[in-house]
């Protein structure tokens, strides 16, 4: 008897010093157990099985981290959970569907009209309706139902243009790329390169210069960083513009590998909503990762899963994501 | 000469077009009321009452024309799948704060809604889900809906619509369930509830179980949407994965806000103004698509949305001291 308490004792401090060791660093566990998951999978599909799915990983989780880096700094400095988030990544598909199919241009005008039509959206939006409340002092839920009520009107505007029809952009979409054995898309490829080119000028911008640190200053606290003499309101109209342009870009890129309709916007909301969460909410590196990792796992579940399936997973993850670290994989706790 | 925005007004004569819309607010208002007792007067930010229709509605249509239960046997058994969902949805998720309160419910009935979609053999998928053979699920509602039918036509009402039995049964349900909520809302049950909502510190200072409070108010928010979602499916003789999208929860949010927050009473009037000003869209004589129109019909509840919150949070019979959107 007196030995099984002496084991038991054993074990617990055991267990307690992973877990400690897990507190610690939750990237590097999160890193960690990808790469155990990715182990794992080559061992039972095969390298190439493996490869191939994870490059359409790569495009989906472009789309959702380009979504999900807007949505995270507008939650963090706003409190505004955006629903029309999803919207704005419509609105961008269909500007660029405006200039690239309708005006016949070439898509690189048509992703930067995309852009900047998303990106003044956004902006008109913040000083019409969000500054206004701001200064009403409105509540989470207020902030909330409304934006849910932007994104109705924003997609009935596309519908009330555009229709219900299903539409394309104008993409070589019959021509492939080779290499190492894999098939890839040639707008796939690029789709990925763009995607990823952009996030990482994000990345950097958000982490060098004056103005990222300033976003993340007030996505940390608004509060402190008004008594630090940062200029508020100016920071947050360039948030909403980044936010707005990239969630053009996101819209854009998602309209080049599958298909336009006014709903496929909202459809992107969820899974762009657990990128930012899992990232940890507020924290647009979080998100970046997060969004990669949600759009690998969504199509590797494809391997295991029959395809329809996957994206019920997506949202499955969000919410375990949600109930067992709601601070996000990589986040570091803070009072929620 | 035409005017470029007439407005018929034959809709206010025409018994089919009151029938329809009078059917679908008394469904709204039974979600409704399910969320003012979650978001009203418990403070849960709930975004799943979608969910709980889809679930109540499929298990119903699945237990009839699956088991051979019959229609009403299938009802209080498809209750309480529905009581057990919401009960196992807010075991862990009711600790969460409301903004991801709102995204896990969400997510749960966007994942009832793809299962629907995705499990063909037992829901039919986007088939939809009728009848299995000569059996239909409705047959034994259609008896009584006849039934009642006949005794309207004995009653002197010469030929009313096929839906007429349901538009009575759906509000005689919607004011029987808002008269249980005010009535539970005066016990002290009642009185706990509106202190978990306004200060659950407090509340559980006073050694009162506020968790327990939440999981009994979203148990019952589910329960009355199984009801909305059996009505739903009754109303359109057949379920399919799209009438279950989130935009159902978001109009009933939008009918819970115009009604009021902390107003049963309020939810009836707001669903029955909202349901005869979007469906009462159908009666301008734009000359335009019936997709352009169900456009206009979306902008329409996105504005009500947007310029209620905007203008006045506590809606059109909220009491302004109980319970705003504020902080």
């Amino acid at each position: 008897m007196e030995a099984g308490a002496l084991a038991s004792g054993h074990e617990r401090t055991l267990t307690e010093r992973i877990v400690s060791a897990i507190r610690g660093r939750p990237a590097l566990v999160a890193v960690v157990v990808l790469a155990v998951i990715v182990l794992v999978m080559v061992a039972a599909k095969g390298l190439h099985d493996v490869a191939q799915t994870g490059l359409n990983g790569l495009s989906l989780g472009a789309v959702y981290a380009l979504g999900a880096v807007g949505l995270t700094l507008v939650y963090g400095i706003l409190r505004l959970v955006n629903f029309a988030q999803g919207d704005f990544l419509t609105f961008g598909a269909y500007m660029a569907y405006l200039v690239n199919v309708t005006w016949g241009l070439p898509l690189v005008l048509g992703i930067a009209v995309g852009m900047a039509m998303t990106a003044l959206l956004a902006v008109s939006l913040e000083l019409i309706i969000w500054r206004p409340m701001r200064a009403k002092r409105a509540g989470v839920m207020q902030l909330l139902l409304i934006s849910i009520g932007l994104a109705f009107v924003i997609r009935a505007f596309v519908q009330y243009i555009w229709s219900t029809d299903i539409r394309s952009l104008d993409v070589n979409v019959t021509a492939t790329v080779h290499f190492f054995g894999l098939t890839i898309g040639r707008t796939q490829l690029i789709v990925i390169v763009i995607g990823f080119v952009v996030l990482i000028a994000t990345g950097l911008m958000l982490r060098l210069t004056l103005l990222g640190k300033r976003m993340r200053a007030l996505s940390d606290d608004i509060e402190l960083a008004e008594t630090a003499g940062i200029d508020t309101s100016r920071v947050i109209l360039y948030t909403w513009i980044f936010a707005g342009a990239l969630a053009g870009l996101a819209g854009v890129l998602s309209g080049a590998v599958t298909s336009l309709d006014p709903v496929f916007g909202f459809q992107l909301l969820l899974p762009i909503f657990a990128a930012v969460v899992l990232g940890g909410i507020g924290d647009p590196f979080g998100a970046l990762a997060g969004g990669i990792v949600l759009g690998l796992v969504i199509e590797w579940s494809t391997l295991f899963i029959a395809a329809q399936w996957k994206v019920t997973i997506g949202f499955a993850a969000l919410i375990i994501a949600l109930i067992i670290r709601p601070q996000g994989i990589f986040g570091k706790a803070r009072a929620l | 000469m035409h005017l470029p925005l007439a407005i018929s007004l034959n809709f206010l004569t025409d018994t089919g077009f009151w029938t329809g819309v009078l059917i679908l607010a008394g469904v709204y208002a039974l979600v409704a009321l399910g969320l003012q007792l979650n978001m009203g007067f418990t403070g849960i930010v709930n975004f799943g009452a979608a969910g709980f229709m889809a679930v109540g509605a499929y298990s119903m249509a699945i237990l009839t024309l699956k088991t051979g239960l019959s229609f009403w046997a299938s009802l209080p058994i498809s209750m309480l799948i529905t009581i057990g969902f919401g009960f196992l949805l807010g075991l862990p998720s009711l600790r969460l704060r409301a903004d991801y309160l709102a995204i896990v419910t969400i997510a749960a009935s966007e994942v009832v809604r793809l299962v629907a979609q995705n499990a063909r053999d037992l829901t039919g998928g986007n088939q939809g889900l009728f009848c299995e053979g000569a059996k239909c699920f409705d047959d034994q509602w259609r008896d009584v809906s006849d039934k009642i039918v006949g005794w309207l036509q004995d009653l002197g009402w010469s030929n009313p619509d096929q839906l007429v039995p349901l538009l009575l049964v759906v509000w005689l349900t919607v004011i029987v369930v808002t008269l249980g909520l005010v009535f539970a809302q005066r016990t002290p049950w009642g009185r706990v509830l509106r202190a978990v909502r306004e200060d659950e510190d407090a509340a559980r200072a006073l050694g009162k179980n506020a968790f327990s409070y939440k999981l009994q108010s979203l148990s019952i928010s589910a329960a009355i949407g199984a009801i909305a979602g059996w009505f739903l499916a009754l109303d359109l003789a057949t379920l399919h994965p799209l009438d279950y999208e989130p935009i159902v929860t978001f109009y009933a949010y939008a009918i819970l806000v115009l009604g009021g927050l902390a107003n049963y009473w309020g939810v009836l009037a707001g669903a029955v103004i909202f349901w005869v000003i979007v469906e009462g869209t159908r009666f301008l004589e734009l000359g335009i698509s019936e997709v352009r129109l169900a456009a206009i019909r979306f902008a329409i509840a996105g504005l009500i949305l947007i310029l209620i919150m905007v203008f006045r949070p506590q809606g059109l019979f909220g009491k302004r001291d109980e319970m705003v959107l504020g902080e």
